[in-house]
């Protein structure tokens, strides 16, 4: 990531965002802090300052100037509370009573608030004291003002304030580093998973996201990445091999119906002849085509691309049906092909035509390999949850060592030669199994070939 | 039979026109979809063959469009296209049969016939088939030749009915094992002529006339003797 993109990032723009947000409820927070602590002082101090100078009303209406006077001297002497401030005046502004030296310039007003500055003496320096205060004038033409000192409300709110803004402070600083650390860490994921697709992008589809082993959501994002790469790779290779065998499958019929066309062509015309050549070369072609079908079929299988058309249909009856097919031609052939199947229906998730052909390939293979005399046996059953597939036969059977061998594609064992055949058979077996999540195992008769499909049994289908 | 062929690629085109003129057939051949469209909307046909990919429109619109008009005519459709689902949706379409490129001309007839035969007869409805002194009875699922009864299996049954249906005609091993077996694939043994010998055992066996003949090269077909 080039250092010139910065503003651009996703991370840059988380953290803005986190910071944000969490400075926008940190101030909300504190607001509510400040509005509880300060807030609620301040109209204390003047709920205070009301109450009293209603009770001094009442004190001058009940017992006169006198009364008032002994009062505010009561209250603004040494027994007294040292923060309130009195002043009382008669008409002509001459003090009568309080602890206030002279009435402020800036109250030239009846019953309104002021604000103060009183200047104590404290540890022997003179020191502003905010007052609050509110003037009001008594019948007779007296006037009254009734403050409240607000030093020590003052020192606290400008601790709270202070307090407020060393959190708020700290609140932004430490979301701005949790926000860059989140962000920086979130992002270095993205980043492998950047990396990663551009590697494969590259051509190199080996490529895996580490995932972080947590089971996060980016471990899930990569694991689900990881499994369509899979996909994508074992398309590809299933891709590249489908042509790699088309080009070694096919080229050897083409080459020869090319050089059987050319032969009859080198020789004079004999219509006999060429129409031998003809139909030898419609034979040859057909071949191809045949196997050129039988990959396709294989590519479509590997792919994976039916998946989603698989469709619950009874194994069984599809084994017998197939099994049926095969009967007359391992009959003619002095094979007994017996068919073991349960009448209650086997359920699995499949695709019949490609199912059907695999149990086929097998039947043909086992027909082809099992001398006279000899038999086939197909089995279904249901075993531990998976619905199992069987074909066994008594023929040669294929030697361990082989067996892992003749699922790929093309191989057919020197043995099996002189049967005919493209050496499909099995491969496509294999790979209908792969499409059915199936187990392909390969077994020994004793003497002979047993071949076994576990298919994950699924749901008897509601009708 | 009239055919009309809609058919892009010429050289299939000149193919297909050349062997069902020899076969006896005349064909129109139309190189575009909405050509073909026009032509089969105008002209009456036995039977026609769509392909499926053409230039103008697809091939499975034409025949929407045909069916839409309450054209009935049969259709065999063409295709490189051989998945199964691909052949569901060319018969959902309205096509009668599918037929999977490349394929034998032989097997391209048979089915076309098979078709043009089809539409023309009530026998589906039947609920019981002559052929000669053959005759079934699809209610109680019994077969009788001369007024003997004969034993066949469910699938003996099925294939001499379908056979039964299609007297005269000649019907391919890739059309009996779908139409009997209902498999869309070729299997590498010779299955179907396995069967079929069984088949013929039961019910031509001791008798003079044989009904069940094989077609060299193309399949088999049950009919009366001449």
């Amino acid at each position: 990531m080039a250092r010139t993109n910065l503003f651009r990032t996703t991370a840059f723009r988380l953290t803005v965002l986190y910071v944000a947000l969490f400075t926008a409820s940190v101030l909300a927070l504190l607001g509510f802090i400040y509005w509880s602590t300060v807030a609620v002082m301040d109209r204390q101090t003047t709920a205070t300052i009301e109450a009293e100078i209603r009770g001094l009303e009442e004190q001058y209406a009940q017992r006169g100037l006198g009364g008032l006077i002994d009062v505010i001297r009561d209250r603004s002497g040494d027994g007294g509370n040292r923060d309130s401030v009195y002043l009382l005046l008669d008409p002509q502004r001459g003090p009568l009573a309080g602890n206030l030296a002279a009435w402020p310039p800036s109250a030239t007003g009846l019953s309104e608030w002021v604000s103060l500055d009183l200047m104590r003496r404290e540890d022997n320096r003179l020191v502003a004291h905010e007052v609050r205060a509110r003037t009001f004038e008594l019948e007779g033409g007296y006037r009254l003002l009734v403050g409240r000192d607000l030093y020590e409300k003052t020192k606290l709110r400008r601790l709270v304030i202070e307090t407020l803004t060393w959190s708020l402070a700290a609140t932004v600083g430490l979301g701005l580093v949790g926000g860059i650390f989140l962000s920086r860490r979130i992002l270095a994921r993205v980043e492998g998973v950047t990396r990663t697709s551009r590697r494969i992008m590259q051509g190199d589809l080996s490529g895996r996201i580490e995932a972080g082993g947590s089971g996060d959501e980016f471990d899930r994002l990569a694991e689900s990445l990881n499994a369509m790469f899979e996909q994508i790779e074992r398309l590809l290779s299933g891709m590249r091999l489908a042509t790699d065998s088309l080009a070694h499958d096919l080229r050897g019929p083409l080459t020869r119906l090319r050089g059987r066309i050319e032969l009859a062509l080198i020789q004079p015309p004999d219509p006999a002849r060429d129409r031998d050549a003809l139909l030898d070369t419609l034979t040859q072609a057909d071949q191809a085509l045949a196997t050129f079908d039988s990959l396709l079929k294989i590519a479509v299988a590997e792919a994976g691309a039916a998946a989603t058309e698989l469709k619950p249909l009874d194994l069984s009856a599809l084994a017998r049906d197939a099994a049926e097919l095969y009967e007359p031609v391992a009959e003619e052939k002095g094979v007994r092909l017996e068919t073991h199947t349960d009448s209650a229906p086997s359920w699995v998730l499949g695709q019949r035509e490609l199912l059907a052909q695999a149990v086929a390939n097998l039947l043909d293979n086992a027909v082809k390999h099992t001398p006279a005399g000899g038999r086939i046996d197909v089995r279904t059953a249901a075993d531990d949850g998976e619905a199992v597939l069987l074909v066994a036969d008594s023929g040669p059977g294929i030697p361990e060592a082989h067996r892992a061998r003749v699922l790929e594609r093309f191989v057919r064992l020197e043995e099996a030669r002189s049967a005919p055949g493209a050496g499909l058979g099995l491969s496509l077996v294999a790979a209908v199994a792969r499409l059915h999540d199936a187990r392909l195992s390969l077994g020994d008769n004793a003497p002979g070939l047993k071949v076994e499909l576990r298919f994950p049994a699924a749901e008897t289908p509601r009708p | 039979m009239r055919i009309l062929l809609i058919e892009d690629d010429q050289e299939t085109a000149d193919y297909l026109r050349k062997g069902l003129a020899e076969s006896g057939h005349v064909a129109d051949h139309a190189g575009t979809g909405p050509d073909g469209l026009a032509q089969a909307l105008a002209g009456r046909y036995d039977a026609l063959i769509v392909d499926r990919m053409l230039p103008g429109m697809d091939g499975l619109a034409v025949i929407r469009v045909l069916r839409e008009e309450k054209v009935a005519t049969p259709v065999l459709i063409l295709s490189a296209l051989g998945q199964v689902n691909d052949r569901v949706r060319g018969l959902r379409a309205g096509g009668d049969d599918y037929l999977v490129k490349p394929f034998a001309f032989s097997e391209l007839l048979a089915r076309l016939e098979a078709l043009a035969r089809r539409s023309g007869s009530d026998a589906e409805t039947a609920t019981q088939l002559h052929v000669a002194d053959l005759e079934m009875d699809l209610l109680r699922r019994t077969v009788s030749r001369a007024g003997r009864p004969i034993e066949l299996q469910p699938r003996e049954f099925r294939l001499l009915e379908y056979l039964m249906r299609r007297h005269g005609q000649v019907v391919t091993r890739t059309m009996l094992l779908e139409g009997v077996w209902d498999y869309h694939f070729d299997p590498q043994t010779n299955v179907i002529d396995v069967h079929i010998s069984r088949l013929r055992a039961k019910i031509d066996k001791g008798y003079d006339q044989p009904l069940l003949h094989t077609v060299r090269g193309a399949g088999y077909s049950l009919r009366a003797p001449d």
